[in-house]
C-alpha cells in the first residue's frame, strides 16, 4: 500500500530542502565555472585570440583597445577561456552574478573585473516585498531551459515558498514579472499587456542570456534582444540558463535575505 | 518497397547525397510519390521548399522504417500552387501550411490552411478558428501566457458544457527565426543556435545537427564521442520523462510521487552538468565530437548518482501505479486511436503509447545507438495511462542502459578536426530525442554554406495529436492530457 511507503520514506529522508542561506551554498558542477573574470590589464598587446571564439559576441573591443566582455551577452560556454593565452579571462566557480543595472555586467577595467552583485530593492519597495513577492513568469521566446530551472526553484529541493516568493497565474495577483527568452516579436503584445495588467508598484526580472540581450538570437529580426527593449527591468541574472543557484541568489539579493558572510565561495580554478 | 523508390535518393541514417543527384520530378509527381510511400508504411519527416531561381522546389524525405530507409527526393522549380498531398494524408497538414507560409506556394485543396507562426501584429491566434455553432456551445480561449511557468501558446476550445467537440492549437509564439538564421553558416552562432532551439532537448537537436555536419564533411565522429552523445540522449529522455510523471501526478493530486519526481528529474540533469558543466548537456556536442572527455574517476561518481536517482525514482513511480486514485484518472482519459496515430504521422512516447513501434533509434540507428540497444517501448491504448507507462519504461531501460555503458568507454580521443562541410550536398539526421523524432535537413550551396537548414521537432508531428486527445474530453481534463504529451512550444515555433 503506497500510502504506508509514503510515509515510512519521509520518515527516512527527513526535511529535503537545501540549508542555503542559512548554511554555506552548494557548490556547482566543477566543469560549470560559474562567473568570469576579466583582468584585462593581462591582455598581451595585440592579442585577438578570444574575440572570434565567442558564439555570441559578449567579447568586444573597446574604441580605446581595451578587451571588454559582457556577461549579459555570455553564454558561459568558456571557450575563451581556453582560448585566452594568459588566463586574462577566468572562471571563479561564483554562483553569484545577478546584477540590479544592465551595465554592472559588463567587464571593462580596473575595478570591474567581475560582475557588480545586485543590491536590494529600496526601501519602500522592500517593505512591500521583501517578506512576500509574488511573480508572474512570461516566457517570451525562451527555449524552456531558463523555465525549467526557474520551475526548479519550486521544487522540495530549493522550496522558494520558504522565501514568501510564489509564482503565480495571473498577472493581476503579482508584484512583478520574470521573463525568459529574447522577447520574440509574437510575444512582444503579450508581454506588454501582461506587463500592464500587474499592479503599481511591480518590478521586472529578465533570467538568462537571451531575457538581457538576446542571447544566441540577438540581431535575429524575429526578436528585440531582450526584455529591457520592451519593459524596465530590475534585475538581470545572467546564464544560459543561469544555474538555480544564480537564480535564487539573484532574488534573494533583490529582497535582502542574504546575510553576506555566509555568502563567501571559494574561489575555484 | 514501392517500385516508386527509383525516382527517391535513398539515404542511411546520418548521410548525404549530392544535390544534383536528388531526383527530381514535376511537383504533381513528387505529390504522388509522396503519397504512394505513405501508402507503403512511409513516414513523412520532412516536406519544405528550397528558393531557386526559377521559383520553389519542394524537397520531401521520408522515411521507411522498415527498410532503415530515408528517401529523399525534390520537384522541379515552380510557382504559384499544386495539388495538396493533405487530402490524401492528414500528415502533411503542418508541413503544407508551412510551406504556404514560408514560400508562398499554394497547396490547393489543404482542408484547412492558415498560417502557422506568421503574426500580422496582434499575434498569431488572431486569425479565425474552425468554430462548432449552436446555441448550448461554448467557446473558450486560453493563452498565449499561461498559468504556470510554461512557454506560450493558444488554445481555442469549442465545448458543449464541460465536453470539448474540438480543440485547435495555434502556436507561432516562440518563433525566433532560427531556421533562417542558420543560412549561410555554419559561422559561430550556430551551435548556439542549435542548442537552443528547444532547450530540454539540447542533446538531441545537437546530435541530429553534430550528424548533418559530419555527414556534410565526410567524417565519421571518434567512438567516444558517441558514446557521449548516447549517454547525454539517455540522460535527457530520463531526466525529462521523470520530471514529466512527476508533473502528471502533480495534476491528478498525487503529491508524493510529484515531490519526490520534481527532485529526481534535477538529479539526472545534474549528471548531465558532472559531464559538461550544463544541466541540458549545453557544450556537450560539436561536430567532430565532443568538448568533454569523462574520466574512470568520473563514471564512477556517475554510476553512484545515477544508481541513487533510478531508485529514488523506482520508489517514487510505484506509488503512483499502486495508487487507484492515480489510475482511474488516467485510464481512458485522452485517447488517441492506433489509426489516428499513423495517420497523422505521431512520434516519439505519444505513439509507441499508441501501439506503434516506432522509434528512431531502433528503426534508423546511428552513432552509439548501433552498438549498444534500448528495448523499445510499446504500450497500447492510446491514453494517458499508456503515455504515462512508455515513459515509465523509457525511463527504466534508458536507465539501466545508462548504468552499463558509463563503465564501458570506447578508447580514443573525444574530438577529430572537421573539414569544411561538402558543397551542394544534402544531408538528413534523425535522432530520437525524449519527445520523438527530430529531424534536421541541411543543404549546401556552392561554397559549403548552409543554403536551407530545416528543423523538423518532434512536436511539429505532435500537438495534432493532443487536439484529438481532447476530443469528447471533459476541459478540465486538459492539463492532464497537455502533460501527458508535453510538447514543446520553441522546438515547433523555431
Amino acid at each position: 500500500m503506497f500510502a504506508s511507503e509514503v510515509i515510512a520514506h519521509r520518515l527516512r529522508t527527513g526535511c529535503q530542502t537545501l540549508r542555503y542561506p542559512a548554511g554555506p551554498a552548494p557548490s556547482l558542477p566543477d566543469r560549470h565555472g560559474g562567473a568570469l573574470r576579466l583582468d584585462a590589464a593581462r591582455c598581451p598587446a595585440g592579442c585577438d585570440d578570444c574575440l572570434p571564439v565567442c558564439p555570441t559576441e559578449a567579447i568586444q573591443r573597446a574604441s580605446d583597445g581595451t578587451v571588454v566582455l559582457d556577461l549579459g551577452r555570455c553564454l558561459f560556454c568558456g571557450d575563451c577561456v581556453e582560448a585566452c593565452p594568459e588566463q586574462a579571462i577566468q572562471r571563479t566557480g561564483d554562483h553569484r552574478m545577478a546584477v540590479r543595472r544592465r551595465e554592472d555586467l559588463i567587464l571593462n577595467g580596473p575595478g570591474r573585473e567581475e560582475a557588480r552583485l545586485a543590491k536590494a530593492l529600496e526601501e519602500k519597495l522592500l517593505k512591500l516585498f521583501g517578506r512576500s513577492l509574488r511573480l508572474r513568469q512570461v516566457s517570451a521566446g525562451g527555449c524552456n531551459a531558463c523555465e525549467a530551472d526557474t520551475n526548479v526553484l519550486g521544487t522540495i529541493g530549493w522550496d522558494i515558498g520558504r522565501f514568501g516568493i510564489q509564482f503565480v497565474a495571473s498577472p493581476r495577483h503579482a508584484d512583478g514579472l520574470l521573463i525568459t527568452g529574447p522577447v520574440t516579436r509574437n510575444m512582444e503584445m503579450a508581454l506588454r499587456k501582461t506587463y500592464a495588467a500587474v499592479a503599481e508598484p511591480k518590478i521586472v526580472i529578465a533570467v538568462g542570456a537571451c531575457a538581457i540581450s538576446g542571447g544566441p538570437h540577438r540581431d535575429s529580426p524575429e526578436q528585440l534582444n531582450g526584455a529591457d527593449s520592451v519593459v524596465p527591468v530590475d534585475l538581470y541574472i545572467p546564464g544560459c540558463p543561469p544555474h538555480p543557484l544564480t537564480t535564487l541568489d539573484g532574488l534573494l539579493r533583490l529582497l535582502g535575505r542574504l546575510d553576506e558572510n555566509l555568502q563567501r565561495v571559494g574561489r575555484g580554478s | 518497397m514501392n517500385a516508386n523508390t527509383s525516382s527517391t535518393a535513398v539515404l542511411g541514417n546520418g548521410s548525404a547525397v549530392a544535390w544534383r543527384d536528388v531526383p527530381e520530378l514535376p511537383v504533381q509527381q513528387l505529390v504522388d510519390l509522396a503519397a504512394g510511400q505513405i501508402e507503403n508504411g512511409g513516414r513523412l519527416c520532412a516536406w519544405f521548399g528550397v528558393n531557386e531561381p526559377a521559383g520553389v522546389r519542394i524537397v520531401a524525405v521520408i522515411a521507411q522504417d522498415a527498410e532503415n530507409a530515408l528517401l529523399v527526393a525534390r520537384s522541379e522549380p515552380f510557382s504559384g500552387g499544386y495539388e495538396a498531398l493533405t487530402p490524401r494524408h492528414a500528415q502533411a497538414h503542418l508541413f503544407e501550411r508551412e510551406l504556404w507560409e514560408q514560400h508562398g506556394i499554394e497547396p490547393r485543396g489543404h482542408p484547412w490552411l492558415k498560417p502557422v507562426r506568421r503574426d500580422r501584429g496582434d499575434g498569431p491566434a488572431v486569425v479565425d478558428f474552425y468554430r462548432v455553432e449552436g446555441s448550448e456551445i461554448h467557446e473558450v480561449a486560453v493563452g498565449p501566457v499561461h498559468a504556470g511557468i510554461i512557454e506560450p501558446g493558444h488554445f481555442r476550445f469549442q465545448c458543449a458544457g464541460e465536453e470539448v467537440l474540438h480543440l485547435e492549437i495555434a502556436l507561432g509564439y516562440q518563433h525566433r527565426g532560427i531556421e533562417e538564421a542558420l543560412v549561410n553558416g555554419p559561422d559561430r552562432r550556430t551551435w548556439s543556435r542549435v542548442e537552443t532551439i528547444a532547450g530540454d532537448s539540447t542533446v538531441a537537436h545537437a546530435t541530429a545537427h553534430a550528424l548533418v555536419m559530419e555527414a556534410l564533411a565526410n567524417v565519421e565522429a571518434p567512438l567516444k564521442a558517441q558514446w557521449l552523445r548516447a549517454i547525454g540522449l539517455e540522460l535527457e529522455r530520463v531526466a525529462n520523462h521523470t520530471g514529466d510523471l512527476g508533473a502528471l501526478a502533480n495534476d491528478v493530486a498525487f503529491l508524493p510521487t510529484s515531490s519526490a519526481c520534481g527532485k529526481f528529474r534535477g538529479e539526472f540533469l545534474n549528471l548531465t552538468a558532472l559531464i559538461c558543466g550544463n544541466r541540458f548537456g549545453r557544450g556537450l556536442v560539436r561536430a567532430g565530437g565532443s568538448r568533454f572527455d569523462v574520466d574512470t574517476a568520473r563514471s564512477k561518481r556517475f554510476a553512484e548518482q545515477l544508481r541513487a536517482a533510478r531508485a529514488g525514482v523506482e520508489e517514487a513511480a510505484g506509488w503512483l501505479w499502486d495508487a487507484a486514485s492515480v489510475r482511474a484518472r488516467f485510464e481512458g482519459t485522452g485517447m488517441v486511436t492506433g489509426e489516428q496515430a499513423a495517420e497523422i504521422g505521431l512520434v516519439g512516447p505519444a505513439a509507441r503509447a499508441c501501439g506503434l513501434v516506432r522509434d528512431v533509434r531502433y528503426d534508423h540507428p546511428a552513432g552509439w545507438h548501433r552498438f549498444a540497444q534500448v528495448p523499445v517501448a510499446v504500450w497500447p491504448g492510446g491514453d494517458v495511462f499508456a503515455r504515462a507507462r512508455v515513459r515509465w519504461l523509457e525511463i527504466q531501460r534508458s536507465g539501466a542502459f545508462l548504468e552499463e555503458q558509463i563503465e564501458g568507454a570506447p578508447e580514443g580521443e573525444e574530438r577529430v578536426a572537421m573539414p569544411e562541410p561538402g558543397p551542394d550536398t544534402l544531408a538528413v539526421a534523425l535522432v530520437e530525442g525524449w519527445r520523438g523524432e527530430t529531424c534536421h535537413v541541411a543543404l549546401t550551396g556552392a561554397r559549403g554554406e548552409f543554403r536551407r537548414y530545416k528543423v523538423v521537432d518532434p512536436s511539429f508531428h505532435n500537438w495534432t495529436g493532443l487536439a484529438l486527445a481532447l476530443r469528447g474530453q471533459a476541459i478540465s481534463d486538459f492539463p492532464l492530457c497537455n502533460k501527458s504529451f508535453n510538447l514543446s512550444y520553441c522546438g515547433f515555433d523555431v
